[in-house]
């Protein structure tokens, strides 16, 4: 089953471009991918290369519904799925008091009742969504067992009402930093797609993109210095989220080229440990003047 | 013969199979995935399908580094020598020494350029000319110095003769001088990058000719063997004690994702230990009031302990590479732990707990910085079991209590001096656990001078020779 948002992979590059959102030929493949083959895809990768601004892009250029499931240690059944409104259910049985007990019961476990949270969300209804799993790595083992059905046949069994499958199949991502080991039957279900830290060249057009004050000459120099500070031995490098930061930091400062006195004041803002910093700086022999 | 000429679908199993014997765990539904994926990208973009095949065959970045060689090896870029060579083909023409002079020439522009396509072009042709040997024509032979026989007629080829010959890190200062010429003499502060730059390039280069050459032995001997033989395991498979520099710097990338699996499995088996055991003489004793019916089960108080975790590691030369890398697995650990507590060895034990604690500097020279501080060598350089396992245990007494599991780490060779049982058994009676990691084959146990057996009597030991072989261990070891 296919969502057809896409018609070839340079339509995914293309069209995703047209947000914002520059796609390495890794990533547009992938999508186009997913798309085709209606599996959901797997993102991971370090934090601020733009996993779940995939997903977004995603989602505006297929005009769908972005539905989101931010995961988290203790996310469970009834926020990850669904609900049942106990209140309104209370009111339903106190409303009608001369029913039989049949009747009530029958009634009270009904679609009317049913809170749907994102997962459920994402599979019912015919209009195109996009569903981003965030940060797949924070929850508990349990919701993965949770996903599995989701993941592979798109439906969500309700004991009271029975199996509810979609009837378009919602284009899934799911990000994770790999801070815990996915399991292998979850992996299996999904493509898998591993954004790492840009090329040179796209990270420039990229920074050009979102910083469009800022000068072509400088904007090769953060990139080329950005890219030095990846091959060091840090304990956070920075990523396209810092190159950015750094970029408009030095477009707010005026800065017309990048120097020594320059690139020793701004080092904070792209590296997020005092010890990077020195390292860095000792590295770059910014102390040497 | 080769694999090249078969369909899609035979080289796409083939793929699969080979890389299932490099350790990718790859199943029938992902194998069906990837042939969906070939017929909806279609053949004619290399890099979309080689992206495609990845997505739907690989479940984790670390497998990347096998399936790129093994994609290249099945779906080549190009078939036999370079078509498009400046010079007439190389069959029936010798390569003289002008030609590497003109071509280191070409590879200088290119690597200051950064010009992918033409870097792929040129270590083609570098390997095609320097890189053949054998004696297919009685001519030319491995130690001919500049110029093998003819090219075509070679029986293989070799990324390490090329690279020999062609020497593409002597570039480095002429290019620089290049771009600086070029530049005006301006003096830009991304300047000092460049040298940095270059090579990173240069070592791009070495990893192009690798896998040329490979493809190019592979026509001539079949993929499949290439691809089974030729191509380097993942980090976590490499052994610690052959392991090179370049390995040894990814096995410390690939310790931090293993730390932190670790430490949340240790985590949830712990929270689930927390909810204890039913105490069956408190709840029979609370049923009397219900006439004996057990309506309010009583859990086991909970003794809240964590565990303590003694380490003794040989730091001698021969296995510095796995004590290096266990101790900053232990260092990832570390908050896993009320107590960690690291103790080196060569034939004196020392405690070295402070020089890889938590706020300790990185770990680069770890195992010299041990050597340098602590006094873990006495009169002479090579380990002894026998006298560091006594003097641990006469020394540190204090150290081994009924909460410690205690790691020896080492190849239990003790240069012929004696085991001292003894000592052994006196710490095994003093903790609650003990084990020893030993980094060698277990078929080389107990053979020359190792007393590995005679130690595995009293304690239970392991191999443990790769970081895949060593998470396994760790997490079904490591006390809740």
């Amino acid at each position: 089953m296919t969502s057809g948002y896409f018609t070839s992979v340079d339509d995914v590059s293309a069209r995703l471009a047209a947000t914002g959102y520059l796609a390495s030929p890794a990533v547009a493949t992938t999508v186009f991918l997913a798309d085709r083959l209606g599996k959901p895809l797997l993102v991971e990768g370090p934090a601020g290369v733009g996993k779940t601004e995939l997903a977004k892009a995603v989602a505006e250029v297929a005009g769908a519904t972005l539905v989101r499931l931010q995961c988290y240690e203790g996310v469970d059944e009834s926020r990850a799925l669904y609900e049942w409104n106990h209140a309104k259910q209370l009111l339903r049985i106190t409303a009608g008091r001369d029913e039989s007990w049949d009747e009530t019961r029958t009634d009270i476990f009904s679609e009317e009742f049913l809170l749907p949270r994102p997962l459920l969300t994402a599979i019912r209804g015919s209009d195109p969504k996009v569903l981003l799993i965030d940060e797949t790595d924070k929850a508990d083992v349990e919701v993965e067992g949770l996903l599995l059905e989701v993941l592979s046949d798109f439906q969500v069994t309700v004991p009271e009402l029975g199996t509810i499958s979609a009837t378009r199949r919602p284009f899934t991502v799911l990000t994770s930093n790999a801070s815990r080991e996915l399991s292998e039957a979850l992996r299996r279900r999904c493509l898998f797609l591993h954004i790492g830290f840009p090329e040179e060249e796209l990270e420039r057009r990229i920074v050009r993109l979102k910083v469009p004050g800022l000068d072509e000459a400088l904007a090769q120099a953060v990139v080329r210095v950005v890219g030095a500070l990846r091959a060091m031995d840090l304990r956070k490098v920075p990523s396209v989220a810092e190159t950015i930061d750094w970029a408009r930091t030095l477009l707010a400062l005026g800065a017309g080229t990048l120097d020594e006195e320059v690139v020793r004041d701004t080092l904070g803002v792209v590296l997020k440990h005092q010890e990077d910093v020195l390292k860095a700086a000792a590295k770059l022999d910014l102390d040497a003047v | 013969m080769s694999a090249t000429a078969a369909g899609v679908p035979e080289r796409l199993t083939a793929l699969v199979q080979a890389l299932r014997s490099h350790g990718v765990r790859i199943g029938t539904g992902e194998t069906v995935d990837a042939g969906l994926a070939v017929e909806a990208l279609g053949l004619t973009d290399r890099e979309h399908l080689r992206e495609g095949l990845a997505a739907a065959l690989l479940h984790s970045e670390g497998q990347r580094a096998v399936f790129d060689p093994v994609f290249d090896l099945y779906f080549p870029r190009s078939v036999g020598a370079p078509q498009d060579t400046r010079h007439e083909s190389g069959a029936g023409r010798a390569w003289r020494d002008s030609d590497t002079a003109d071509l280191r020439e070409r590879l200088a522009a290119a690597l200051a350029a950064n010009d992918q396509e033409l870097l792929d072009q040129l270590a083609a042709e570098a390997v095609d000319g320097l890189g053949g040997y054998g004696t297919a024509n009685g001519a030319g032979g491995p130690g001919g110095s500049g110029g093998s026989g003819p090219s075509s007629r070679s029986d293989g080829w070799s990324s390490h003769q090329t690279l020999a010959r062609l020497r593409p890190e002597t570039l480095l200062a002429r290019i620089l001088a290049g771009i600086r010429a070029g530049a005006a003499g301006e003096d830009e502060f991304t300047d000092r990058l460049q040298a940095d730059e270059i090579r990173r390039r240069i070592q791009a280069f070495r990893g192009r000719v690798g896998s040329e050459a490979r493809r190019r032995v592979a026509e001539r001997r079949g993929t499949d063997e290439i691809a089974r033989r030729a191509i380097a395991p993942t980090a976590d498979r490499v052994d610690f004690l052959i392991a090179g520099r370049a390995q040894l710097d990814e096995l410390r990338r690939a310790v931090q994702p293993l730390a932190r699996m670790l430490a949340t499995r240790l985590a949830a088996r712990r929270r689930r230990a927390a909810r204890g055991r039913i105490d069956l003489r408190r709840t029979l004793r609370g049923s009397l009031s219900t006439g004996g019916v057990p309506m309010r089960p009583v859990l086991r108080r909970r003794r809240p302990a964590r565990p303590e975790l003694v380490l003794l590691c040989d730091v001698s030369g021969s296995v510095a590479g796995f004590a290096n890398f266990t101790m900053l697995l232990v260092q990832a650990l570390h908050d896993q732990f009320s107590k960690v507590r690291v103790f080196a060895f060569v034939n004196r034990v020392d405690e070295v707990t402070d020089l890889i604690g938590r706020d300790a500097a990185g770990p680069e020279g770890l195992s010299a910085r041990i050597l340098s501080a602590a006094a873990v060598t006495g009169w002479h350089g090579s380990s002894d079991y026998g006298t560091s396992l006594g003097e641990f245990a006469e020394r540190y007494a204090d150290a081994v209590g009924p909460r410690s599991t205690v790691f020896v780490l080492g190849d239990a060779r003790t240069n012929m001096s004696d085991p001292n049982t003894g000592a052994l058994r006196d710490v095994t009676g003093r903790a609650r656990k003990v084990y020893w990691l030993n980094p060698e084959r277990r078929s080389l146990w107990d053979t020359g001078d190792s007393a590995a057996d005679t130690y595995a009597e009293i304690v239970e030991m392991h191999e443990c020779r790769n970081a895949q072989q060593l998470s396994a261990l760790i997490a079904r070891l490591l006390p809740v």
